[in-house]
């Protein structure tokens, strides 16, 4: 046992990476893929829409701690191969990401009113310029807040990684906590730096939606 | 790949979707009542009660589960308050669903028009006949899928108690795990229980939906 100094105070800070890491990783792979599923989700073709709704269901009925453990188990049996948990937690992450994304930007394509569409058509503008000139920008907008409120969502969840052992803000309170008998100084820190975090994201998420409202 | 050793564990699984049953409805319960007297208190003219309220949710929502349920089972010791592991999480999980049902509860109030409560003043209602007939009704109907979509995270978030070792289904899968070695298989089947907890709720909250709102089947 020994007092909480600086060191305890770095080594929280210096966590703060495998955070940020999960989140980008997270974001990078989950970002195009959820921007599949939600073009599926809109599709033309039924089948392609139920198992795009499909997927989206069994993800988000799960929980996050669930997906990592099945991944983390899972990849070695599903592939043959040892991969490095990192792998495993990104591809957990990275569907988590996808699954609740696509459904917000799914919620902003459908919000913009068909119409649209077919004054596009009407312009003589093919689909893809229709998305991408008419409808894509007002989605963008509409589903802007809640993408953001989805982050804190996801900035939170990194915390489960400490679980599988990610040396993250999460884990590394619970070191510092364990080396120096302080759990109420080290957590109330830990807390601390994910609200540092989150707040701002909820703020900005809550001043883009009253803007949105306000131009209505 | 093999299942088979898991069968003998039957009862452990259902003896821990019990305790994750029980964890998601108190906490729920107790969830609700935080978020009603927070939204009256958002509503009310008390200044420092509702910057408590603000407070209080803006720390709830902006920090993970797995801290709060960490701080309330390992902090609250030190101030001669120990709780077991299953009423800690479910102390941290009321707080947390708490926190987002102010706003939801909040939000359903708000969302009904000015224009609608002058009406019913115009008619000779009293203030609680306003309410219970006016506001209450569409307010609960909009608030309603918010709030069940709040609840199944909340079936899902429980399984963050296994961290402090409350025994619910989570717990049991690592108890699972330990004696039978066979982890991919276990957390498998755990997120086979959970998924179709979840599926359920949502169908029931589905039907009490249509039938008490009487809303329109989707297209």
């Amino acid at each position: 046992m020994r007092s909480f100094s600086l060191i305890d105070f770095v080594s929280l800070f210096t966590a703060l990476r495998w955070t940020v890491a999960l989140v980008v990783l997270a974001l990078a792979f989950g970002a195009p893929l959820a921007l599949g599923l939600a073009a599926g989700r809109i599709s033309r073709f039924a089948g392609l829409r139920w198992a795009m709704a499909a997927c989206i269901q069994v993800i988000q009925s799960v929980p996050l701690l669930g997906l990592l453990f099945f991944f983390y188990f899972g990849m070695p049996v599903f592939l043959g191969i040892q991969v490095p948990a990192l792998v495993a937690v990104t591809v957990a992450y990275t569907l988590y990401t996808a699954a609740f994304l696509g459904e917000i930007w799914r919620g902003g394509l459908e919000a913009v009113k068909q119409a649209q569409w077919e004054a596009g058509a009407c312009l003589g503008l093919s689909a893809w310029q229709q998305f991408r000139h008419i409808i894509a920008p007002q989605a963008l907008r509409l589903s802007l807040p809640p993408t953001v409120g989805f982050l804190v969502q996801l900035i939170k969840g990194t915390s489960l990684a400490s679980i599988l052992g990610f040396v993250e803000l999460a884990r590394a309170g619970q070191v510092v906590s364990a080396a120096t008998f302080q759990p109420l100084l080290t957590y109330a820190l830990v807390a601390a730096i994910y609200f540092a975090l989150c707040l701002p994201l909820t703020l900005w998420s809550r001043s883009l939606e009253a803007r949105l409202d306000g131009s209505r | 790949m093999n299942f088979l050793p898991l069968w003998r564990y039957q009862n452990q699984l259902i003896d821990g979707a019990i305790v994750t049953l029980e964890l998601t409805v108190i906490s729920a319960l107790a969830g609700l009542v935080i978020g009603i007297a927070g939204a009256v208190a958002l509503k009310g003219r008390i200044t420092t009660l509702r910057w408590l309220v603000r407070g209080y949710i803006e720390l709830f929502r902006n920090t993970p589960s797995l801290i709060q349920i960490f701080i309330v089972f390992f902090v609250l010791p030190n101030f001669g308050l120990k709780l077991p592991a299953f009423e800690a999480a479910a102390v941290a999980l009321s707080l947390y669903f708490g926190a987002y049902s102010v706003e939801i509860i909040r939000a359903g109030l708000d969302s009904i028009p000015r224009s609608q409560v002058e009406a019913g003043q115009c008619l000779g209602l009293s203030g609680w006949q306003v309410f219970r007939h006016i506001i209450l009704p569409p307010a609960l109907r909009n608030a309603y899928p918010a709030v069940t979509s709040q609840f199944v995270l909340l079936l899902l978030g429980t399984s963050l108690a296994s961290q402090v070792a409350a025994d619910e289904l989570f717990h049991v899968a690592g108890f699972i795990e330990s004696r039978t070695y066979r982890s991919f298989e276990v957390y498998a089947v755990i997120c086979a229980v959970y998924f179709a907890m979840a599926m359920s709720f949502k169908a029931l909250f589905a039907i009490i939906g249509m039938t008490a709102f009487r809303w329109p089947r989707r297209r």
